[in-house]
């Protein structure tokens, strides 16, 4: 009835999961107590849960990467302190346990921490850039936050049913086949991903066809910010790579499930296949990541400098350079496995050459510093420590390049150093750079400086010492993934790395105080301009937050920075644009479509963990069910009258008109 | 901690910016530069309308498809000579029952074309006459596929043989789940073409739909070619 599923999956002798996972349980209870105390359920419902507003959905990504992303620094907190604590000994985590949670790090960090924020800012800020009033498929856009959540939720149920995989997180066969790994961890990964896979290609398809086929009047491609340019990017890189991961856990799933031989060690099966097919995703991920946080640098760095960015068009084409070139380096993550010299040298030369197109960026944003009236709010501190440990990173990355160098550091901690520091310093530093910037747009007050600042310097300074010294135990020859130490040379620099770490728990301490402070004294960090950097892109042409349509009348776009050419205009003119001529305008209906899918989605996936087959069916069933509810309603949008847009407009009018000092213009 | 730095510098209008790359003031940078009083700009008139973006749209979903496909190719590729000792595409397939099974597939994307010009005229009865055809076609392709793969099994070539075997099944059974998967979205735009008509989201799913089969089709050559032709030594 219950597939593999008994009462020996709760793991009852081991207390570190049972602990987490009992408070887990009674924050989330408690939650949901309070929600249903306060009444907010209905609230809830059709405000967030069935929105399929941009925004709302961007905000709710948002929020689900802030919580996997402290989930799996838990993760590290954990692994630091156990190697720290396993010197010539056995530390407090046993080896299965100790494996479990470098993966699970590994896996939530870039599947279900990373990915949603990045995702989550894409999608809040995209359209709003772009001028438009939604993406191109609302209610898909809604299906691929719930299926991501599923993903996530499947994760973390693995914490307490059963186990998670003890694999890394990229599973390599043949450890990963079902005769090394015969429990659930691996199917847990398997599904959790696929189904969140799934999640991230209709984004992928969303974005792109929102930035190809809908701009506003006059945004031509060369007229897009920077963000929408390297959301492109990345999102075309989605489309192109994820369908490839997809492919490759399904072959691992058929070799599990139903005794295929894709990278079996017998009956022919081919190993390194797994390994090409997994980096030929892999390494484009990386730039999935990254590039939206370029966009949100360029963003940054112009603004807060005053001045538009320099090199536009160098940027684009860098952009784009890498966007292709990205697809042509996988195979560094494995010159030690066999390729012989000329094949390595290929892909050593590729791999540097990316630098060429990273360099580019940088100069552009040194030179847009250059001259400008630099403001050091939040969003460019972050930038800027993005810009100096990120060429540090770049840096050990070209080292890794090189193949002779690489057969030494392969699998070092100077490996996960390397990668630590490109992908806090780029990703996670951009991530936070963008929701301090865009913070005020989607709730219409700012985020405290001060904490802001602290935050800002802890974190950093965390950050270098914990993989400052990782690096040198790379180069003393440490490997990755020990769970026990017995070389006495290593000991001042674990030691040093897991202070380092202390000082990053204060730092993530700074953001959350920075948050509830902020919320605390939101009447005096009130933005009642909608504008309050001075920005020079659409979304800060709208109030904060911005209506439900985003823009009463699509605006029209003269040249490259819309927004300012408008400001300029309206200080040349000495008033604002004459009033346009109002339209109703349709808008998409909220739908519990994402939600329920998702639902079935976690049914199937739990079900095929545990071999459920009734669950599963079950499961498919009512996904398909919903599918046809969704596609047979007849109303699927409704219209907002003239006089709602007049009103939002007119408001937006005379606050902009004060802003600019201009007096009414109404 | 609470010394926040001052963040809004005073707002005044600044001359053109001297630094700036690619802009020449007063000159005709193309349309990129800075205007301010030219037209709106090179035939960019706004979102396109929901017929065009629906179509776009799944148009780059399909590319996505044939991407998770090529790595299924790929793997073939890669695995066509590891039969383990046993047995080989020459020795297991069977040319005039797949020659049958490509000719359905391809005579239901003829019928799926004539579906969707019966649509454009704006004619039910025979968008659903073609969609049944298309239906049935389809639906002979699936059946044959899987008494190629029952039989195959019964043979004791199963993909759990070899190398070679798990790629064959994985790739040519991954184009029939898709076909399969076709044939409920067909059943159900049927259904809902007869209920409910051509209203505008039911045409661009048709439109979806019909894209989606030729794909399948186009997707179909390839497997023929590599997996069978190839494959047998013709």
């Amino acid at each position: 009835m219950l597939g593999k599923l008994d009462w020996s999956a709760i793991p009852f002798d081991q207390p570190i999961p049972l602990i987490a996972a009992a408070g887990t349980m009674v924050i989330l209870g408690a939650v949901l107590v309070w929600v249903t105390v306060k009444g907010h359920w209905p609230y809830l419902w059709h405000e967030w849960i069935t929105s399929v507003d941009h925004k709302r959905i961007g905000v709710m990504y948002i929020i689900l990467g802030a919580v996997m992303l402290l989930r799996g620094f838990a993760d590290a907190i954990m692994m630091r302190t156990q190697q720290a604590m396993a010197i010539h000994g056995p530390g407090y985590l046993p080896p299965e346990h100790y494996n479990q949670i470098f993966t699970a790090h590994g896996t939530i960090m870039i599947f279900f921490g990373a990915m949603p924020l990045v995702i989550g800012l894409m999608n809040f800020v995209v359209p709003l850039q772009l001028g438009v009033r939604d993406v191109a498929f609302p209610t898909l856009n809604s299906t691929g936050f719930w299926l991501t959540a599923t993903g996530a939720l499947l994760v973390n149920i693995s914490l307490v049913v059963g186990e998670f995989a003890r694999t890394g997180w990229l599973p390599y066969p043949p450890l990963s086949e079902a005769t090394y790994t015969p429990g659930v961890g691996v199917d847990y990964y398997l599904w959790a991903i696929q189904i969140s896979g799934v999640g991230t290609l209709t984004t992928g398809v969303n974005l792109v066809t929102t930035i190809l086929k809908m701009r506003a009047p006059g945004m031509s491609y060369l007229r897009m910010p920077m963000f929408c340019w390297t959301s492109l990017a990345s999102n075309l890189l989605i489309i192109a790579a994820f369908p490839v991961l997809t492919a490759t856990l399904a072959m691992l799933t058929l070799d599990r499930y139903l005794g295929f031989h894709f990278f079996t060690n017998d009956a022919g099966g081919n190993m390194m296949m797994f390994v090409n097919l997994i980096w030929v995703w892999g390494h484009p991920e990386v730039y999935i990541l990254v590039l939206p946080a370029f966009g949100i640098f360029s963003e940054v760095f112009s603004t807060f400098s005053g001045k538009p960015l320099f090199g536009y068009r160098s940027m684009v084409a860098a952009t784009l350079f890498i966007c292709i070139v990205s697809f042509m380096v996988w195979l560094h993550h494995f010159f030690t496995m066999g390729a012989g010299a000329d094949v390595n040298a290929a892909f050593g030369i590729a791999t540097s050459i990316i630098a060429v197109g990273t360099g580019v960026k940088i100069y552009n944003w040194l030179f847009t510093m250059y001259g400008g009236r630099v403001r050091f709010a939040t969003p460019m501190m972050w930038s800027l420590g993005f810009m100096v440990t990120f060429v540090i990173g770049g840096m050990t990355g070209v080292m890794l390049a090189v193949p002779p160098a690489d057969f030494m550091l392969h699998n070092s901690m100077f490996l996960v150093a390397h990668f630590h520091n490109v992908i806090i310093g780029g990703v996670v530093f951009g991530v936070f750079a963008g929701i301090t910037y865009w913070f005020p747009k989607a709730f219409g007050f700012r985020l405290h400086e001060g904490w802001g600042h602290a935050a800002f310097w802890f974190t950093m300074a965390g950050f270098v010492i914990v993989f400052g010294s990782l690096y040198v135990t790379g180069f003393q020859g440490m490997t990755r993934r020990l769970q026990h130490i017995e070389v006495e040379e290593w000991r001042p620099w674990l030691y040093l790395s897991v202070a380092g770490i202390g000082v990053m728990i204060i730092g993530a301490f700074c953001q959350i105080m920075q948050l509830v402070v902020s919320i605390r004294d939101r009447e005096k960090l009130r933005d009642v301009t909608g504008d309050p950097w001075d920005g020079r892109t659409l979304e800060w042409w709208t109030l904060s937050p911005p209506p439900h349509f985003n823009f009463a009348v699509l605006p029209d776009v003269h040249g490259e920075e819309a927004y300012w050419t408008m400001k300029e205009r309206a200080f040349d003119m000495e008033q604002l644009a004459p009033e346009p001529k109002y339209e109703p305008i349709h808008m998409p209906k909220n739908s519990p479509t994402g939600f329920v899918t998702a639902f079935f989605a976690t049914l199937i996936g739990f079900a095929l963990i545990w071999h459920i087959w009734w669950l599963a069916i079950l499961g498919f069933i009512g996904a398909y069910a919903t599918f046809v509810v969704f596609a047979w309603r007849n109303e699927d949008e409704y219209v907002v009258e003239v006089d709602e847009l007049v009103e939002a407009e007119r408001e937006r009018r005379a606050a902009r008109a004060q802003w600019f000092g201009l007096g009414n213009p109404a | 901690m609470s010394s926040a730095p001052p963040i809004d510098a005073p707002r005044a209008p600044k001359p053109e910016d001297p630094y700036r790359l690619g802009h020449r003031a007063g000159g005709h940078g193309h349309g990129h530069g800075h205007g301010g009083h030219e037209a709106t700009g090179h035939g960019e008139g706004g979102p396109a309308s929901k017929w065009t973006i629906t179509a776009f749209g799944f148009w780059i979903f399909l590319l996505s498809d044939i991407v998770m496909f090529s790595a299924f190719f790929a793997a073939y590729a890669v695995l066509a000579q590891s039969t383990a000792g046993g047995p080989t595409g020459r020795e297991l397939f069977d040319l005039k029952g797949v020659a049958i099974e490509t000719a359905c597939l391809l005579a239901s994307s003829f019928t799926c074309g004539l579906g969707s010009i019966a649509t454009y005229k704006k004619n039910v009865l025979w968008t659903e006459i073609w969609l049944l055809v298309t239906g049935l076609l389809g639906f002979a392709f699936v059946a044959l596929e899987f008494h190629e793969f029952a039989h195959m099994i019964a043979e004791g070539a199963g993909p759990q043989r070899s190398g070679f075997l798990s790629a064959f099944f994985a790739l040519v059974g991954c184009h029939g789940l898709h076909v399969s998967v076709g044939l409920l979205w067909l059943g159900t735009m049927m259904a809902q073409v007869w209920i409910k008509g051509f209203r505008p989201p039911i045409l661009r799913r048709l439109l979806c739909f019909n894209l989606f089969w030729h794909a399948l089709d186009i997707i179909w050559v390839g497997v023929f070619t590599i997996v069978y032709l190839i494959g047998s030594g013709v």
